[in-house]
């Protein structure tokens, strides 16, 4: 069971409390129908899917009903950082942020 | 290789067992080989197995980083059906079926595959209506199935609860007689020892570390032993895919979910058969040796942990435990997780990719278990071929650019 703690709520709650939206910092195209079926599906579906550090989207849904994102180890499942939307993450996979 | 009887039984119980000759040998990696696959799984033996049995190749190495099939084939609740909706799921799932139905004469090994039927239960309205709509597809397809009444379902699985009273009553069920379960190691053990005696490289605690192009073209692997070079290089690596493709500098449209099962104590016979239910989510069966085998869902989140969340195992107990109401008292004995890499259709990836040489067999999610022989077979043939086998060709990584996907949710995005 994760503790997850979410910066709206500015709280640590379990992880059956949210719900999970995927890779995090992908940005919806502004044009969507000047992309090609290539372009489209990869923002559609093509994914980094890494076995380590992610940043991720995460949904808390019997709480605050906000989303934000999150930094976590995909190993061992260690929640780094989170941080709301439109914020930049401190941690990355090449390390820590200046 | 010698082959197994019922003489050779009785021969080696001369010497109290003790002179059974090795299943496969654990050879030193070569510099070269016309295949490598990466990943000793019981897809990835299968692909060996059938690369050098169908297509002469024999010149093959598979590379696995722990020991083979002890990964996901040996973390499975081993289950086999071919009653999917579409299609190409549909005749992908049923060749896997029909190669089941042959493979312990196939192989010379038992794997112990025993089709006692498998039972998708529904629960509401539209359940039973996509389980009309399911079994109907099915037998367009050949496939045999057909849709039973509760009073039916009891017959087959007498210690199930059919009350009307329960928060989810069971209203009806597909009913697939074909299909059933089989020793998960057995296949893993079985394939191996074939590819071994065709003279396939079964090269095991070497994982690999880099995929090696020249030119857009694959011309080898970089391991822990060092280098390997092969113009051919077969990734099935499931959960661990999506490192795989990263190494060749690819993306997938998967995601590495753990997914987790859990066996009870062993108990005397109770459940002949295999009961799955999506909308409630669980499904269990029971081994030959009494433990009864539970499957939960994949967790929310992506993950490589070979563990998952405990909540999502106390789910699938609360909808056994109402199903079956008299195994609540049943005592369970281990839980694990798998890494499975789920795709956003929940059918598998078998493709070529934009790297020559390069192929990938992955995406079965939480159910390639039962498409262990067919997968094998298939993927075999795209790679000796350098193209799509006909029942392959639906899976090509492609689809999700042209939007050819194939949505198998209903079928299979839960319960496998």
């Amino acid at each position: 069971m994760l503790l997850i703690h979410c910066p709206h709520c500015r709280e640590d709650r379990e992880e059956e409390e949210y719900s999970y939206s995927g890779e995090a910092h992908i940005v919806r195209p502004l044009e969507p129908e000047a992309l090609s079926d290539q372009e489209w599906g990869d923002y559609l579906f093509f994914r980094k899917n890494p076995k380590g550090i992610h940043h991720e989207m995460w949904y808390h849904a019997v709480g605050c009903r906000r989303y934000f994102y999150a930094t976590r180890n995909t190993l061992s499942y260690e929640i780094i950082e989170t941080y709301k939307v439109g914020e930049q993450p401190q941690v990355s996979a090449q390390g820590a942020a200046q | 290789m010698k082959k197994y009887s019922g003489f050779s039984l009785f021969k080696n119980a001369l010497s109290y067992h003790e002179n059974w000759q090795k299943l496969w040998r654990s050879p030193k990696p070569k510099d070269y080989y016309d295949v490598i696959v990466v990943g000793g799984g019981g897809h990835g033996l299968a692909t060996a197995y059938y690369l050098a049995k169908v297509h002469g190749i024999t010149k093959v190495a598979v590379i696995e980083k722990g020991y083979l099939g002890g990964g996901n084939t040996a973390r499975n609740t081993t289950i086999i059906r071919s009653n999917y909706l579409w299609d190409e799921a549909a005749q992908l799932y049923e060749l896997s079926l029909k190669l089941w139905e042959g493979l312990s004469q196939e192989l010379n090994y038992n794997v112990m595959f025993s089709q006692r039927g498998v039972l998708n239960l529904g629960h509401n309205l539209q359940d039973m209506r996509d389980i009309e709509r399911r079994v109907n597809a099915n037998r367009l397809n050949g496939i045999d199935g057909e849709v039973v009444t509760p009073e039916r379902v009891k017959e087959i699985a007498p210690l199930i609860n059919i009350s009307k009273d329960c928060r989810y009553p069971i209203l009806g069920a597909s009913w697939q007689p074909r299909g059933g379960t089989a020793r998960h190691d057995a296949v893993a053990w079985g394939y191996a020892r074939g590819a071994d005696a065709l003279g396939v490289d079964l090269i095991q605690e070497t994982e690999v570390i880099g995929i090696r192009r020249k030119n857009g073209s694959v011309v080898g692997v970089e391991t822990t032993q060092g280098f390997i070079g092969s113009r051919k290089v077969a990734c099935v690596t499931a959960g661990n895919s999506g490192v795989v493709a990263a190494m060749a500098g690819l993306r997938l449209p998967v995601e590495s979910r753990p997914l987790q099962a859990l066996v009870s104590e062993p108990v005397k016979p109770c459940l002949d058969t295999v009961v799955m239910s999506n909308a409630v989510h669980g499904y269990i069966s029971q081994s030959d040796k009494g433990d009864l085998v539970i499957g939960a869902g994949v967790d929310g989140y992506n993950g490589y942990g070979q563990r998952g969340s405990f909540h999502v195992i106390e789910h699938t107990l609360q909808a056994i435990c109402e199903l079956f109401p008299a195994f609540s008292r049943v005592r369970m004995n281990r839980q694990w997780g798998g890494v499975v890499d789920t795709c956003p259709d929940a059918c598998p990836i078998i493709s070529k990719t934009s790297v020559d040489g390069l192929y990938f067999n992955c995406g079965w999610g939480t159910g390639g278990f039962k498409a262990t022989p067919g997968s094998g077979y298939v993927f075999a043939d795209t790679v000796a071929n350098d193209h799509p086998h006909p029942l392959a060709a639906a899976f090509n990584v492609d689809r999700f650019n042209t939007g050819a996907l194939i949505d198998e949710h209903g079928a299979a995005g839960v319960a496998h």
